[in-house]
């Protein structure tokens, strides 16, 4: 683990230089970025990394004898590393790559559904779960005619624990909820939701796809039993994302795919598995990604989280602040422990206009309902705008968005 | 008049235009004036689902002529709504279901007329065509 000291503070100047696109000019307006729920940029040193690769070492990992191939495999292999030290699991053989935090969720509701799953039984997952994390539990049950419960939150966003508590039983067999919600901003407590699962002796998977940009993640602290997050989210490239499994829990598995690299001897009679966790990635895995995915973890280690969360805790205090000049504007999701995800309405102005007039002013925000159509029930509204920051975001997007909003608001009233 | 007629007209109006703020603007009055639909066909059953934004549009055929109204729950969406309202209300259904809105992208909209928008704008130029056909099917036999 690297020790996170919340004493250096950020250069975000220089910070911002290592992002070209932070540089560029949307609708002849500097670009003010804040829709990093969706993705996040990506640092010069994980652009040159992917060019190097593409450029002057690329080869398929795990096949060749040649220097190309054991090169190629040598850094896929370390990329591991960086990422299991990432997020301190105990060895590389509990980090599966995947496509993104949507394939591992896919991967685990599939292999866990199969061994585990069987008519009657139960699945906990939140009324904030992005639908990545609601659909494939929908697909299980429905292959198993299983059934789904869920975890009611407040009007501030916040799982409420006492009901949560309320859903075991003895046909309860996981939980899967997400770390931090990617509509609310809300931080879960996982830690001890986790802890009382297993005090029932369920298993717990935790989305992080929100937050290991956020804050430093520990999945032996946490002792959840599967972790996933997204490259992209984390200032990597897409198509790679993380499946941490516990070891002993990703050894009972089934594979989830057949294919290349996941075998260990095929015959026609009997086909024996890879270990892990080459077990579960099967067929040529995203390897540049994965190795860019290492770069960018590498970039975010050189500043260290304890300057990015004391910026980002700025931030939000001053984003938060400033978004209340605004008239009859009203941020979903209040909950005491949040990152800098802002979903607000303004009163009597559609989502959708708010956001086409702040894209002509250069300012990137998301609309819609984030894929979390059950909090956008919740609060019975049809969407959000939603500005979501990363640690490169400064003061000054913030003063930017809220004039943008200030001018929308003077058109559409 | 010609749905060309109309269209060039719109592309003579917007021409005049600086910046995108006026375009806006413009479009925001446009959406306030359009001529409210009736609002029992503001149902599910006249509702062109966008996920983002929410277009409703009702058709009739007066007069071997179609003639639409229409709302959108956001106002620069209503906007061109009014737009497409204005260059196919009032034509024939056979120039409707071969109609080029080729306005669209003169006046620097085509964004907002992609299928990726999902603001229920591709829908409901579907919709206008397909209603045309339905009438012009119907006339016909």
């Amino acid at each position: 683990m690297i020790p996170d000291n919340p004493a250096v503070s950020i250069d975000l100047n220089l910070i911002r230089r290592n992002f070209p696109v932070l540089q560029t000019q949307v609708h002849g307006k500097p670009l003010v970025y804040l829709d990093n729920g969706a993705t996040t940029q990506k640092p010069r040193a994980v652009i040159d990394k992917l060019n190097e690769l593409l450029e002057s070492k690329n080869s398929s990992i795990h096949r060749g004898v040649h220097f190309l191939s054991e090169q190629m495999t040598g850094e896929y292999e370390y990329a591991r590393e960086i990422v299991r030290n990432f997020i301190n699991a105990r060895n590389t053989n509990e980090i599966v790559f995947s496509s993104g935090a949507t394939g591992s969720i896919n991967a685990v509701a599939f292999s866990f559904g199969e061994k585990y799953i069987k008519e009657g039984d139960e699945i906990i997952v939140s009324e904030m779960e992005h639908h990545s994390n609601i659909v494939p539990w929908q697909m299980l049950c429905a292959r198993k005619k299983a059934k789904l419960r869920v975890i009611p939150f407040d009007e501030n966003g916040v799982l409420l624990q006492n009901e949560y508590k309320l859903l075991f039983n003895e046909k309860t067999r996981l939980v899967a909820v997400t770390h931090v919600s990617n509509s609310l901003g809300s931080i879960n407590p996982v830690k001890e939701m986790i802890r009382f699962a297993h005090d029932h002796h369920v298993p717990v998977l935790i989305d992080g796809a929100q937050a290991v940009q956020h804050s430093r993640v520990d999945v032996q602290d946490l002792d959840c039993d599967f972790y996933v997050f997204s490259g992209h989210k984390v200032f990597g490239p897409t198509g790679i994302g993380v499946l941490y499994g516990k070891e002993a829990m990703l050894d009972t598995l089934p594979p989830y795919q057949g294919g290349g690299d996941m075998v260990d001897c095929v015959k026609f009679e009997k086909t024996t598995y890879n270990q892990l966790p080459f077990k579960f990635e099967a067929g040529t895995m995203n390897y540049t990604a994965a190795i860019g995915l290492g770069t960018a973890i590498e970039y975010i280690n050189s500043i260290g989280f304890g300057a990015i969360m004391q910026h980002e805790k700025n931030l939000f205090a001053y984003t938060q602040s400033r978004l209340k000049e605004i008239e009859g504007l009203e941020i979903y999701g209040n909950a005491k422990e949040k990152i800098s995800i802002f979903s607000f309405l303004i009163q009597d102005i559609h989502p959708f206009d708010i956001g086409m007039i702040l894209d002509k002013m250069g300012i990137a925000v998301r609309t819609g309902t984030h894929c979390t159509q059950p909090v956008m029930d919740h609060f019975q509204i049809s969407g959000t705008i939603r500005a979501s920051m990363a640690f490169y975001n400064s003061f000054e997007d913030t003063d930017r968005l809220v004039e943008g909003l200030k001018n929308a608001v003077n058109m559409l009233k | 008049m010609a749905l060309t007629k109309i269209q060039d007209q719109i592309i003579e109006e917007f021409s005049a235009f600086e910046d995108w703020m006026d375009r806006y603007n413009y479009l925001i009055e446009l959406g306030h004036d359009l001529p409210a639909i009736d609002p029992k066909f503001k149902t599910d059953e006249y509702l062109i689902n966008g996920c983002q934004s929410k277009v409703w549009l009702h058709a009739d055929f007066e007069n071997g002529k179609m003639h639409f109204t229409a709302d959108s729950d956001a106002i620069i969406v209503k906007g061109i709504v009014a737009l497409l309202i204005r260059v196919m209300n009032q034509q024939e259904a056979s120039e409707i279901m071969n109609a080029d809105l080729y306005f669209i992208d003169k006046i620097g909209l085509k964004e907002n007329l992609s299928p990726t928008r999902s603001n229920g704008l591709v829908s409901m130029v579907k919709k206008m065509k397909m209603y045309s056909l339905a009438y012009y099917a119907k006339h016909k036999a």
